[in-house]
């Protein structure tokens, strides 16, 4: 726009449009130390909350082929604290609680019988590496149904002998690629995978598949714990 | 009071008034994602390399080889999960300012100021050789130069690179079909960091001229008047 202009009307014509980014200013409430955390808090619960609306459970993760996988000596250890907290496999048992028909002691046989799947899936770690691995086992969706789970409930909540305990959302929990594993690479789980059970879930993070399952709570109410790392500030959603 | 001086007749106070040379260069629009994006691609630059700095490999996990070790000081969040939230909170500034600049430039066909185009590309190396090596200045033509607009344009495109990118990584189930042409998910990171480093050629040549260029020039990124631009002389 080519103008002669009063020198006068510029500088005010100038200061009204610096006015107009006032909008920005706000940023500056994420460098208020005290306040900071607590907007960041808020920004990854607003990305959990377009992460559950996002998420189709209809939607399956890629599958490999057996030759994608990567040698059972190349798939990681990854624990938070031990990797193996010595269960007893002999009196192992799942406690299942909460909104279900049939609380009590599951045993692995039980498990073991519902119908078996295998699957080869990417499994990705939030600290940014991912790695594709054989895992077999009962679709946590069989299971719900055999403890007479109500579905309509929101979420479904794991502890492990590890002290670790997590918690997914139920449409997650249905999915027909999320399992309670208890096999990978065709063997029975080893004590640093999670041994005798652990969930195998490829639409999420690696820190949502709890190892070493001891406990299995179908519930309408997250408790204030909601999943060890999430506690200390990890996306709760955690989907892929 | 000034009013008490007698009003001079209008007739002879036009010539009287200093009148200058102005254009409004940048509208509203394109200054406010401005600040908001360059606020943005800081905090996502130094959260990122928190972020990396828990996997500085493109690799596998076994056998990891680091890439870079990114010193702890250029980093923002403290670790990995602090570094996650600061993303995925800015990230939807970044997308909001992205998505308003995009839409406002193509509607408003203000595009056309910024956009490199073929014909662009003879004026890049008499622009290139002006400012690195010396050489005669050439003619100044419009509001950017061919130089300017090939920086530009590739900035936005590492933006929409960025996002992209970023998507696939953090939900490459539900867009696996965006992850393909990528090379796949695992592919997807390396593309992200490629993208950012595209930003980080950009900025230190981008904040060197708009320090050798002045007030003025800097001044027209907050209020959108320049004052006597070169192009209207």
């Amino acid at each position: 726009m080519k103008d002669g202009l009063n020198e006068r009307r510029l500088k005010q014509l100038s200061r009204r449009e610096l006015i107009k980014l006032a909008p920005v200013a706000l940023l500056g409430a994420f460098a208020v130390p005290g306040l900071a955390p607590k907007l960041v808090e808020r920004g990854v619960a607003f990305s959990d909350w377009a992460s559950g609306k996002l998420f189709r459970g209809r939607h399956l993760a890629t599958t490999f082929s057996d030759s994608d996988v990567v040698p059972f000596e190349k798939f990681p250890y990854n624990g938070y604290d031990v990797l193996d907290p010595e269960v007893d496999l002999g009196r192992w048992s799942l406690s299942v609680e909460g909104d279900v028909k049939k609380p009590g002691q599951y045993t692995l046989a039980q498990v073991q019988a519902l119908p078996k799947v295998n699957q080869n899936t990417r499994h990705v770690c939030v600290e940014g590496w991912d790695v594709i691995g054989a895992f077999g086992g009962a679709r946590l969706a069989d299971f719900l149904a055999l403890a007479g789970a109500d579905t309509r409930a929101r979420f479904v909540e794991v502890e492990c002998a590890d002290d670790y305990y997590e918690s997914i959302d139920m449409e997650t929990a249905l999915h027909p690629q999320s399992l309670l594993c208890y096999e990978m690479y065709g063997q029975p789980l080893d004590r640093g995978h999670g041994a005798p059970l652990r969930l195998s879930l490829p639409t999420k993070l690696g820190y949502k598949q709890a190892k070493y399952l001891v406990t299995l709570r179908v519930t309408n109410l997250l408790k204030p714990k909601r999943g060890y790392w999430e506690d200390q500030g990890y996306s709760w959603f955690g989907g892929l | 009071m000034e009013d008490a001086a007698p009003e001079p007749a209008p007739e002879r106070a036009k010539p009287i008034e200093r009148r200058v040379a102005a254009a409004y260069e940048h509208p509203w629009v394109v200054r406010i994602t401005h600040w908001f994006s360059a606020a943005t691609i800081f905090v996502m630059v130094t959260s990122g390399l928190r972020i990396f700095r828990a996997f500085p490999s493109f690799g596998p996990k076994i056998p990891q080889h680091d890439f870079v070790d990114v010193p702890k000081a250029l980093t923002l969040g403290g670790w990995l999960g602090g570094a996650l939230q600061w993303h995925f909170t800015f990230m939807w500034i970044f997308l909001g300012a992205g998505v308003l600049y995009l839409l406002y430039q193509f509607l408003s066909g203000h595009y056309k100021t910024v956009l490199f185009m073929p014909r662009d590309i003879r004026g890049v190396w008499p622009m290139a050789r002006h400012y690195f090596l010396f050489g005669p200045k050439p003619p100044v033509t419009g509001q950017y130069n061919p130089l300017q607009k090939l920086a530009y344009t590739s900035t936005i495109l590492f933006g929409i690179a960025s996002a992209l990118t970023g998507l696939v990584l953090y939900k490459p189930v539900q867009f696996f079909w965006l992850a393909w042409p990528m090379g796949g998910f695992h592919l997807a990171r390396l593309w992200h960091f490629v993208a950012m480093c595209g930003f980080l050629a950009f900025i230190p040549g981008h904040l060197v001229m708009v320090v050798l260029h002045g007030w003025s020039n800097f001044f027209s990124m907050l209020v959108g008047w320049k004052k006597d631009p070169e192009y209207l002389r």
